[in-house]
């Protein structure tokens, strides 16, 4: 799709050693002169991560500077109430279809793969649009149990609104990512002095979105990329508004992400999901956190056609692990997963206790899987 | 679930787009994507829609991440390159040309 030329120039753009070295100075030269330590920032999304352990960016970090992952693992904050609705229904004989990341997330019961392994049906599925398509296909009823923030929630509203074959209803646990930073910014024993926005839920809200936050809680917010470049950059800058005390939202990623967002993803969105209150796993209860279907989607609603059985769960004896773990407060930023005594012991990828070690966006698979301390794992292209 | 994946549009037909992504052809939906989209155009491709029209100039800019990531093929235990696979794999109907071509 590019010439070679312009590959080069890509590779100038965004691995320019220089660039590269010039960043990691400037951050550590501004996270210096803030003269305490740590300073401790917070990213919201799992691919953030990702490209900090898989680039080996915590190898370039300050040492002074936390960069600490949230709530940005949707599959990692869905709650286990939300988790047992879908393995009851799909014990209830049900077919439930989802995203891969869901299978091995434990509820209060067992997981979705648990209910498989006992014979009920449970696909996998990449999009919404092929939960539909599975739908269109045969006569059983389909519930897609849906996950993710607002990224995968637009899906999910497109298809209600293009109007799915009457076999076909909605589990949504959708979440909202705004407000619980909110949520993090309140929180007593907070470290957290500014935030970096994932750029792609950002692309659907807009960065406009947290103009109301950073006048709340006098915290900077900066929209990245994902580019170690991205990254970089955006810690950079802020780094530099926590320095200059000037909390206000900045946007280091406007080739994806504009004031005002997607104004018809938003309308979708909007026009199929209202805002209500509900626990985020290991957080807390998130006021407008959780995404549920407007009234007017009711016959589309799982949760209004089906009597989900949770009762039937409650013969199974709950797993003793997982009250040693700790997801919630890495989650929080209070701690990481190598303060978990089941970390890379108990509790591995295959073997998950808590739902930090399913996705491949939790932090503490993402830890695992890049060499359990990703500070101390290669630093390659942007090492100067 | 936070990571986009770009492709470039080939072909637009209605409310479905024949995006390139690497070498593979896919469907992806544009119902939607806040701007019209044109054959050259790159589209934010997220669980099979199109979340941001990319013009072609800064579309190069975005592809770079991810050209690296799907150029070693087989490591399970990358994450990231798994979800940008998994992300190529949610976009509609469509098929493998020559995954090896480079971008
Ligand atoms: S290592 Fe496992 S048990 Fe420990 S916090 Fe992470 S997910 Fe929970």
């Amino acid at each position: 799709m590019t010439s070679p030329s312009e590959r080069d120039a890509l590779q100038l753009k965004f691995r320019d050693p220089e660039r590269g070295k010039a960043l990691v100075e400037k951050l550590a030269h501004l996270t210096e002169s803030l003269g305490r330590s740590p300073v401790a920032v917070m990213h919201v999304c799992g691919s953030h991560e990702q490209a900090i352990a898989r680039f080996g960016l915590r190898h370039v970090f300050p040492k002074a500077l936390d960069v600490i992952m949230g709530p940005g693992c949707p599959v990692c904050i869905t709650d286990v109430p939300e988790v047992d609705e879908g393995v009851a229904l799909a014990q209830q004989g049900v077919r439930v279809a989802t995203y891969g990341d869901m299978l091995k997330v434990p509820g209060s019961a067992g997981s979705l793969a648990d209910a498989r392994a006992g014979g009920a049906k449970v696909d996998i599925v990449y999009s919404v649009s092929q939960a539909v398509e599975l739908a269109q296909k045969t006569n059983e009823e389909i519930v897609f149990f849906a996950t993710g923030f607002e990224t995968t929630a637009v899906a999910t509203a497109a298809e209600i609104l293009r109007g799915p074959p009457p076999n076909f209803s909605v589990l949504s646990a959708h979440k909202y990512i705004p407000p619980v930073m909110e949520i993090v910014a309140e929180m007593p024993d907070t470290r957290v002095e500014g935030f970096l926005a994932a750029g792609h839920a950002a692309t659907i809200t807009g960065w406009g979105v947290f103009e109301a936050f950073v006048e709340r809680h006098h915290l900077p917010v900066v929209v990245a990329g994902f580019e170690p470049l991205d990254v970089l950059a955006g810690l950079v800058r802020l780094v530099e508004l926590i320095h200059d005390k000037t909390p206000k939202v900045d946007n280091m990623y406007p080739r994806c992400v504009s004031r005002e967002g997607n104004v018809v993803a938003q309308q979708q969105l909007w026009q199929v999901f209202r805002p209500l209150g509900g626990r985020w796993r290991g957080i807390a209860h998130v006021p407008n956190g959780n995404l549920r279907l407007r009234d007017e989607w009711a016959h589309l609603d799982a949760r209004r056609r089906f009597h989900i059985d949770l009762a039937r769960l409650w013969t199974f004896a709950p797993p003793t692990l997982v009250q040693h773990c700790i997801c919630g407060d890495i989650m929080a930023g209070l701690k990481s997963p190598t303060d978990c005594s089941l970390f890379g012991k108990e509790c591995l990828p295959d073997t998950p206790v808590g739902a930090c070690m399913v996705s491949s966006e939790g932090t503490c698979k993402i830890w695992h899987q890049y060499g359990g301390h990703p500070e101390l794992t290669r630093a390659v292209e942007v090492n100067p | 679930m936070c990571l986009g994946v770009p492709g470039k549009v080939l072909e637009v037909d209605g409310l479905v787009a024949s995006v390139d992504f690497w070498g593979v052809r896919k469907q992806v939906r544009l119902d939607v994507v806040d701007a019209p989209v044109a054959p050259g155009d790159y589209v934010l491709n997220h669980v099979g829609f199109a979340i941001r029209r990319i013009p072609a100039e800064e579309g190069l800019a975005t592809l770079k991440l991810y050209h690296d990531l799907l150029r070693k093929q087989g490591e399970e235990d990358d994450l990231m390159a798994a979800d940008v696979r998994a992300e190529i794999e949610a976009a509609g109907p469509g098929w493998w040309r020559d995954c090896d071509k480079p971008l």
